[in-house]
């Protein structure tokens, strides 16, 4: 069982892998956006981090959702509202519950995923975050492992796709051939989640 | 990267401190990232909020002031603000008229105001938002996040927010806003590439002797690239892009823009191109104004945007305005 220590660190380990490759995401994004979304994730992250300090929540859901708005707060752009409604709807859907299975985590954070897709319009093969997130979801059900490898697959496969929403998409053609900024810090975000687990729930948390 | 700045991660808030310095007449919250108009809120006026990503100025805050916006909310660079400073703008400018968001056609200011606008309305402040989407680079919009918003920006601030200070109803405001954006459309080239602060690099490489049609206000790439064309070959092809998609019926105003590091000698004589096209394809121009209103930091390259009005418009967009970047009339 997850308990809320475990979703406090998530958030903390995601804060330290959006700032270790925060100039990473912002190349990626300069090759077909505006150059932000590395900075942009590093001061959302660090504001969840202080914000999570600060009001100790109780349970796993208070503590995404509480995450979630301070990224709404703070990020700013399409990846505030997007990232924030993923984990505020996760945590709303993880209701008051004090500990949760890893089936209802990948329950909750498909709800989650479902309003992102809602919030931006978009699907699968669209070069988004869903193309990380959407193959993770479908994996998250079997290990947290799985759903990291499902992520980090998603986020390589946007490479030959064309960009249809977004600042990406003004390229058109051009967009074919770089990885979407938006794939690739989502899959940072279930990476950290395997990594919150250990090494021996990699497999089968 | 040489620039005037001390580091990156203070670099709006420096920019607005220094705002507040020279701006008396604005009030200017540095921390909540909000300027409003010291007047605010104008009893029975309906309050104009717009906003965007810093790096576009003057576009906002340049345009806070009687006859234009009522307040802005810069964003970080490139990047929208967020709901809080939206909804902190509308209550400080809503005398119980209502408040009309101006939002440029890009996700994240999409998203962003419209989470702000249900917001506001929570806090009792009636809300309405009209979006600005007058690029026609942008030539497939199924295909993408649609239309940019880009120049169109400062006719439907300084037209609808004329007519607000006239006492003009939220709807009718929204409804002129409207039709200005409908009437409206632009074109931008680049001469060279964005450098952001957080970057310090370019963010596209754009070698010596090319240009970029079609490009935004982001530095995002354009569409297209070509070899280096004359001035006056640059306005033939943006003012037929634009012409082939607006066919005005009527005068236009005309905006030649500047997106940051071109020199207004190279506007004016690009303007004089501009002005040619526009006569040899039978436009007549009722209004023009030349200079830098909706930069992209230090890109090179200029913009044109083309509004289509008729006797009202006219009339409202010569009304008093008194802004840092805008004033006349008064």
């Amino acid at each position: 069982m997850l308990d809320t220590d475990f979703f406090r660190r998530w958030m903390t380990a995601t804060a330290a892998a959006v700032s270790r490759e925060a100039s990473r995401l912002t190349d990626l994004d300069a090759a077909i956006g505006d150059a932000d979304h590395g900075n942009n994730m590093q001061r959302g992250f660090t504001a969840v981090t202080a914000v999570l300090e600060k009001e100790s929540p109780a349970t796993p859901g208070a503590v995404l959702t509480l995450a979630g708005r301070q990224l709404i707060s703070t990020v700013g752009g399409a990846s505030g509202p997007l990232y924030g409604t993923l984990l505020r709807r996760t945590g709303k859907a993880l209701g008051e519950a004090a500990e949760v299975s890893t089936e209802e985590l990948a329950e909750a954070f498909g709800e989650g995923v479902a309003a992102v897709a809602q919030l931006g319009g978009a699907q699968a093969g669209d070069k988004t975050m869903l193309d990380a997130l959407l193959p993770a979801v479908e994996a998250l059900s079997s290990s947290l492992g799985a759903a990291r490898d499902a992520a980090r697959a998603g986020a390589e496969a946007t490479v030959p796709l064309q960009a249809r929403k977004g600042r990406a998409s003004y390229l058109g053609e051009r967009s074919i051939g770089h990885q979407d900024p938006g794939a690739t810090s989502a899959a940072l975000l279930i990476e950290a989640l395997a990594e919150t687990a250990g090494p021996s729930a990699g497999g089968d948390a | 990267m040489r620039m005037l700045i001390n580091v990156p991660e203070t670099v709006v808030a420096d920019g607005l401190r220094g705002m507040a310095a020279a701006h008396p007449e604005l009030t200017v919250d540095v921390e909540n990232r909000l300027v409003v108009r010291r007047d605010a809120p104008v009893a029975g006026k309906v309050g104009l909020v717009s906003g965007g990503g810093s790096g576009h100025e003057p576009l906002h805050a340049g345009f806070v002031g009687p006859g234009m916006l009522s307040a802005a909310c810069p964003g970080e660079i490139f990047t929208s603000p967020v709901p809080d400073q939206m909804v902190k703008a509308a209550t400080a400018v809503d005398s119980g008229a209502g408040v009309l968001f101006v939002v440029k056609n890009y996700t994240g200011d999409v998203l962003n105001f419209d989470m702000a606008a249900e917001l506001a309305e929570d806090e009792g402040v009636q809300v309405a938002r009209v979006l600005v989407d007058d690029d026609v680079a942008v030539d497939d919009s199924t295909f993408t996040a649609g239309r940019r918003g880009t120049g169109a920006t400062l006719f439907v601030e300084k037209i609808a927010g004329a007519l607000a200070e006239e006492g003009a109803p939220l709807e009718r405001v929204e409804a002129v806003a409207r039709q200005v954006n409908e009437s409206a459309r632009s074109f931008g080239v680049a001469l060279g590439a964005v450098t952001t602060p957080a970057k310090g690099s370019p963010t596209f490489d754009l070698p010596d002797g090319q240009l970029e049609l079609g490009i935004g206000i982001h530095g995002e790439p354009g569409r297209e690239r070509r070899p280096m064309m004359t001035s006056g070959e640059i306005a033939d092809f943006a003012v037929h892009a634009v012409l082939e998609d607006l066919r005005p019926k009527g005068p236009v105003l005309v905006l030649v823009n500047g997106m940051g590091a071109t020199p207004l000698l190279e506007l004016y004589g690009f303007n004089a191109e501009v002005q040619r096209v526009l006569s040899e394809r039978g436009v007549a121009v009722a209004r023009t104004l030349v200079g830098n209103y909706v930069t992209s930091l230090d890109m090179a390259g200029c913009s044109v945007t083309v509004c289509q009005v008729d006797e009202e418009l006219l009339r409202l967009w010569d009304a008093p305005v008194q802004t840092p970047a805008l004033r006349w009339g008064r």
